[in-house]
C-alpha cells in the first residue's frame, strides 16, 4: 500500500462491483484502444526515507547563500524572515485550501487577503490594490496592458533603467497584441498622444531612486499613465511613488517574507488609483455582511474575471499567490512601520558602507549618483565573471554580472543579512582579485 | 436536528487591534558606521501599518486559519480542482536550505542540484505526456495556457500564415481558455457539445477553416468525460492547418493511461498543483509547465534546463516566445511536484488515475437515484450532477445543496460549472480519499435529498455552523470596502 492511496484491494473490488464494471481498466474504455496503457518509463518509487536521502544529495550539490556570503539582488532579495512567518505558513488550513469561492468556509484566506490589499495601499500610498499577481515582472506587464485598455492607446514606453528581465516579460505580453514597446533612457523620454503609459522602476535596476514626480508630470502632460515598479522594502524609508503622482504601482513582494527559493514562488503587488479599479486584473476581496449582519469577506468585482467574462476578461489570471501574500501580511504585521523602516535603514547603511569601502580599492569605481538604496554598480578592473570566480573560491557569491549593459559592471546588493565581516571580506577579496601591474 | 452556531466570531483586522509602539521583531544593531542619509525631501514622512506583538500575530493568523476548510481538515470534493492530499514530505524537502535559500541569479555552476532536479522533472513530464520537450517557467495553469497559445501564434507566424487568428474552444471549457486566447490576440469561436457531452464534430469541421490557428481542448473535459472522438478531432484540426492545444488540468485521470503526444496534441500545459499534489495555498502558488511536440519546441518560453556532459544549464530555444515571469518558474512548487513523482513511480501514478476514476464513479452510482447525472455514462475523475429537478420541484438550487454540505463539515463541490450544465454540481473526490469517506459523503447527500423534501428551509438558510453565514455579495460590489485606512 502506498501511504497516499488508501483504497485496499478488497475495497476496490467492492467499489467496482457497485459501479458494475469488471476492472478498473474498463472505466477507461473511451480511450482509443491502440493508445491505451502506454509504457511509462519513470524512476522506481521511493520510500520517504529514500526520498529524503535522494533530495538531500541534490540539495547538497548547490552552493547555498548563508553558508556563502551572497551579494546578489536584481529583483530577488535576501531578507530575514521571522520564524513566526514560516510557522504560520505551514498551517494546513492556509496551505491546503483552494481559492475562496465558498466564502463561509474561507474567511481565513479572505480576511488575510483584505489585510494584504490594505497594507499594499498603505505602503504604496495608492487607493486600491488587488489580491496579488504571479510576481513583479508579470505585474508590470499586466499594468502595461491595463494602461492600454484605459487609454485606448497602443504604445508603451519602458525606461532602460527597468530590470531587463522585466522588460523582456513586458515584451512577451505586449508583442502578441501588437502593442508597440519602446525602450528609452531618461534623456530621450518623449511620450506622445499615442503613449498609453511610461514604465519606470523605483529603485531602478541599478539601485538608484529616480525622480518619479518628474516622470509623472511628463506622462500626464500627454494624458498617459505613469506605472512604477517598486521594491516594497525601499518604501519603508523613501518617498512613495503614490505620493509622487504614479497612477499604477506594481512590484515584487518576495522581500516581504518569501524565501528566495531559486526564483519562486513569489507574489506581485498591484495597486492603482480608485478610478482604474474596474480595469484591474486579478482577484479582489471586499468586506460585506452576512444574513445576520456579521462582518465578513467575499471575492468581489468578479465580472472583470475570466470565469465570468471569459474572452472579455481583464486578464486570464486566476491565481493570486495567496499563500505568499499571506506571508507578506504576516511579515509586515511582525515588522510594523518602525520595523520596516529599520530593515530599510540597515540595508541602506550597510550598502553605502560597502560602496564606500569598494570605491577606495585600486582599480574599482562606483557608478551613478548618491541617491540609491541597497544596490549599486561596481565598475571592475577586469571582467566581473573572472572576479566572481575568485570570490566564489573564497566563500563569496559576488554581484550580478551586468557587463552586457555596463562595461565591466557588477551589480552588488547588500541587505541586513550581510554582516560587516562579510562586507569587509568582499572588499579584501575584490582587492586581491584586481590584477597587479 | 437544530443547528446552534458555536463558532467564535472572527477577529477584527490587525489595524483595529494595533497598539502604538508595539512591535513583533527586534532588529540587530547597525554594525557599520552610520552613513549620511539623503535629504528629507527624498524620504518617507509617515508610514501607517498595524503594530503588533509576536503573539498578537500568531494568535491572529491561527484564528484566521481555523476559519478555512482545507484538505488537511475536511473532505474537499471541489470539481476540476483536484484537491488531493498534499504530502508533508514535499513541503519539508522544498524547505531544505539547499533549495529554498538559493538566489535565482546564482551562476549555473553553483546550482547544479537545483538544475538537475528541474531537468529530471522536465524529462518525467515529457514521458508522462508523450511530448518532446518542456518548459517549467510558467507560474500557473492560466499562465501555461497563455504560453501555449503564444507558441501557436509564433508557429503560424514563422510559417507565413499570420492570418490564422481563430482559436476554437468547446463550450464546456474553463474560462481561462478563452481569456488566454484573447490575451494572445486571438478571436475565440465556441464549439458546442453534443447531448452526450462530446464535442460536436460537425460544428468543429465547419469552423476548421483557413483562419484556424488551433483548438484548445481539455481532456478529459470539465464534464469528467474522455471524448472518444479525440483522434478525429485532432485530425480535423491538423488537416485544416491548425494545432491542438491540450489543457492538462484533468491529467490526474489519465496518468499512465494515455499520452497526449500519442493522440496528436501539439502542446499541453499541466497543473502541478492539481496532478502533482502541491498545496493550493488558498489560491496559489501553483505551477503550469508547458510540454510541446517537435513543431513547437523552438518556441518554448524561456528558460529551459539543458544538459551537456553531465553539467546542467539554463538555456533558451532559438525562437522562444521569451520569458513569462521574473525568473525560472515557481521552483518551490517544482521541487514538491518532483518529490511526488519520485514517491509514486509509474505504477503508483497508474494507481492514482485508476483510484481517482473509481472513486468518482462510486459517487456517481451512489447518488444517481437521488440526484440527476448530467451525462448518463461512466465518468473519469469527476461526476457532474444537475440539481435542476430539485430546483423545479422544491426551489432548491445547487448553491443550497452546496451550502448545506458545509453544515456536515464537507467542502462544497464546484457549482454552476461547467456552464452548459444547468444547476451543476461537480464532484471530484480524488484518489486520496478512502471508501469510508466516500460512503459517509454519499449518506450525507442522501440525507440532504430527504431534507429537500422535508425541510427545504434548512438548505435555503445553510450554512448554520460557520463563523459567518451567507454573505451579501451584491452589497460587497455596491458599497466597495476593499481596504482599511
Amino acid at each position: 500500500m502506498h501511504p497516499f492511496l488508501p483504497t485496499t484491494v478488497t475495497q476496490r473490488q467492492e467499489m467496482l462491483k457497485a459501479i458494475d464494471v469488471p476492472t478498473v481498466d474498463a472505466l477507461f474504455s473511451d480511450i482509443p484502444e491502440r493508445f491505451r496503457d502506454p509504457q511509462l518509463d519513470l524512476p522506481l518509487p521511493l520510500s520517504e526515507l529514500e526520498l529524503r536521502r535522494e533530495f538531500e544529495n541534490l540539495a547538497r550539490a548547490n552552493t547555498v547563500p548563508g553558508e556563502f556570503a551572497c551579494f546578489l539582488g536584481g529583483g530577488a532579495y535576501r531578507h530575514y524572515i521571522p520564524s513566526v512567518v514560516r510557522t504560520l505558513l505551514s498551517r494546513g488550513e492556509l496551505a491546503t485550501s483552494y481559492t475562496p469561492y465558498q466564502p463561509e468556509v474561507s474567511q481565513g484566506t479572505l480576511q488575510s487577503t483584505y489585510e494584504f490589499q490594505s497594507m499594499i495601499c498603505l505602503l504604496t500610498d495608492m487607493e486600491v490594490a488587488n489580491a496579488g499577481m504571479y510576481d513583479g515582472a508579470t505585474a508590470l506587464a499586466e499594468a502595461a496592458l491595463m494602461a492600454c485598455r484605459i487609454t485606448g492607446r497602443r504604445k508603451v514606453i519602458v525606461l532602460r533603467s527597468v530590470n531587463p528581465r522585466y522588460r523582456e516579460v513586458v515584451n512577451t505580453y505586449l508583442f502578441p497584441q501588437h502593442i508597440q514597446l519602446i525602450s528609452c533612457s531618461n534623456e530621450d523620454l518623449r511620450p506622445d498622444k499615442e503613449t498609453a503609459c511610461i514604465l519606470v522602476q523605483y529603485p531602478n535596476y541599478f539601485g538608484e531612486l529616480e525622480d518619479i514626480q518628474d516622470y509623472a508630470t511628463t506622462a500626464h502632460s500627454v494624458d498617459a499613465l505613469l506605472v512604477s515598479s517598486v521594491d516594497p522594502v525601499a518604501l519603508g524609508m523613501f518617498k512613495t511613488p503614490g505620493e509622487s503622482g504614479a497612477d499604477v504601482v506594481v512590484g515584487e513582494c518576495q522581500p516581504l517574507g518569501a524565501a528566495l527559493s531559486y526564483g519562486g514562488p513569489y507574489v506581485g503587488l498591484f495597486a492603482c488609483r480608485q478610478k482604474y479599479l474596474r480595469q484591474m486584473p486579478g482577484r479582489i476581496v471586499g468586506k460585506t455582511v452576512d444574513v445576520e449582519g456579521r462582518q465578513g469577506f467575499v471575492l468581489t468585482l468578479q465580472t472583470r474575471e475570466q470565469h465570468i467574462r471569459r474572452e472579455g476578461a481583464t486578464s486570464n489570471i486566476c491565481t493570486s499567490e495567496a499563500l505568499i501574500a499571506t506571508a507578506a501580511v504576516a511579515h509586515l504585521a511582525c515588522l510594523g512601520p518602525r520595523g520596516l523602516k529599520g530593515v530599510a535603514e540597515l540595508c541602506y547603511h550597510k550598502a553605502h558602507y560597502a560602496a564606500n569601502l569598494i570605491s577606495q580599492i585600486d582599480g574599482y569605481a562606483i557608478a551613478g549618483g548618491d541617491l540609491w538604496f541597497k544596490e549599486f554598480v561596481v565598475i571592475c578592473p577586469i571582467a566581473p565573471k573572472k572576479i566572481n570566480r575568485i570570490l566564489l573560491q573564497n566563500g563569496i557569491i559576488g554581484g550580478i554580472d551586468i557587463s552586457s549593459i555596463i562595461t565591466n559592471g557588477m551589480l552588488v546588493c547588500v541587505t541586513e543579512m550581510n554582516s560587516r565581516d562579510e562586507i569587509d571580506l568582499l572588499a579584501r577579496m575584490l582587492a586581491e582579485a584586481c590584477p597587479k601591474n | 436536528m437544530e443547528w446552534i452556531n458555536q463558532q467564535r466570531p472572527l477577529p477584527e483586522t490587525l489595524m483595529s487591534r494595533s497598539v502604538s509602539d508595539r512591535s513583533g521583531v527586534r532588529l540587530p544593531d547597525i554594525d557599520v558606521p552610520a552613513q549620511p542619509l539623503p535629504e528629507p525631501r527624498f524620504l518617507r514622512s509617515q508610514l501607517r501599518l498595524p503594530e503588533c506583538s509576536e503573539l498578537d500575530v500568531v494568535r491572529y493568523f491561527t484564528r484566521l486559519s481555523q476559519a478555512n476548510f482545507s484538505v488537511d481538515t475536511n473532505f474537499y470534493p471541489l470539481g476540476s480542482c483536484t484537491m488531493k492530499y498534499n504530502p508533508k514530505i514535499n513541503d519539508e524537502i522544498a524547505a531544505f536550505p539547499g533549495f529554498n535559500a538559493l538566489h535565482p541569479a546564482q551562476p549555473d555552476e553553483t546550482v547544479q542540484g537545483a538544475l538537475k532536479l528541474m531537468y529530471l522533472l522536465q524529462r518525467d513530464l515529457c514521458e508522462i505526456t508523450g511530448m518532446a520537450d518542456c518548459s517549467l517557467a510558467t507560474l500557473a495553469g492560466a499562465h501555461g495556457e497563455l504560453a501555449g497559445v503564444l507558441m501557436v501564434q509564433a508557429f503560424h507566424k514563422m510559417r507565413g500564415e499570420p492570418e490564422r487568428k481563430t482559436i476554437l474552444i468547446p463550450d464546456s471549457a474553463h474560462g481561462t481558455n478563452p481569456a488566454s486566447a484573447s490575451m494572445a490576440g486571438f478571436t475565440v469561436v465556441k464549439i458546442p457539445s453534443t447531448e452526450c457531452g462530446n464535442m460536436d464534430l460537425a460544428a468543429l469541421r465547419q469552423a476548421a477553416n483557413q483562419q484556424l490557428a488551433g483548438l484548445m481542448i481539455t481532456l478529459p473535459s470539465t464534464l469528467g468525460l474522455f471524448d472518444p472522438n479525440i483522434i478525429e478531432i485532432c485530425e480535423t484540426v491538423h488537416s485544416a492547418g491548425g494545432l491542438v492545444y491540450g489543457d492538462g488540468a484533468n491529467l490526474n485521470a489519465l496518468l499512465g493511461r494515455v499520452k497526449f503526444g500519442d493522440l496528436g496534441f501539439d502542446v499541453v500545459h499541466l497543473n502541478l498543483h492539481k496532478t502533482c499534489s502541491t498545496p493550493h495555498g488558498g489560491g496559489g502558488p501553483g505551477a503550469g509547465p508547458v510540454c510541446v511536440g517537435p513543431d513547437l519546441q523552438p518556441f518554448l518560453p524561456s528558460p529551459i534546463v539543458g544538459s551537456t556532459d553531465g553539467q546542467y544549464h539554463l538555456t533558451r530555444t532559438d525562437r522562444s516566445i521569451g520569458p513569462m515571469g521574473s525568473f525560472h518558474g515557481n521552483f518551490g512548487v517544482l521541487v514538491r511536484a518532483y518529490v511526488y513523482l519520485r514517491s509514486l513511480g509509474a505504477e503508483g501514478l497508474r494507481q492514482v488515475s485508476g483510484d481517482a476514476v473509481v472513486n468518482a464513479n462510486y459517487i456517481r452510482v451512489g447518488l444517481e437515484n437521488h440526484f440527476q447525472i448530467a451525462y448518463n455514462r461512466p465518468c473519469l475523475h469527476e461526476a457532474v450532477f444537475s440539481a435542476k429537478v430539485q430546483q423545479r420541484r422544491a426551489g432548491i438550487r445547487a448553491i443550497d445543496i452546496a451550502k448545506r454540505l458545509i453544515d456536515y463539515d464537507i467542502h462544497p463541490p464546484t457549482m454552476y460549472f461547467p456552464l452548459i450544465v444547468e444547476e451543476a454540481l461537480m464532484i471530484e473526490p480524488t484518489e486520496t480519499e478512502s471508501k469510508e469517506t466516500l460512503d459517509a459523503f454519499i449518506e450525507i447527500m442522501k440525507l440532504i435529498a430527504e431534507e429537500i423534501n422535508e425541510r427545504p428551509s434548512l438548505l435555503k438558510e445553510a450554512p448554520h455552523t460557520t463563523p459567518v453565514r451567507r454573505l451579501n455579495e451584491a452589497q460587497a460590489a455596491r458599497n466597495l470596502d476593499l481596504r482599511y485606512h
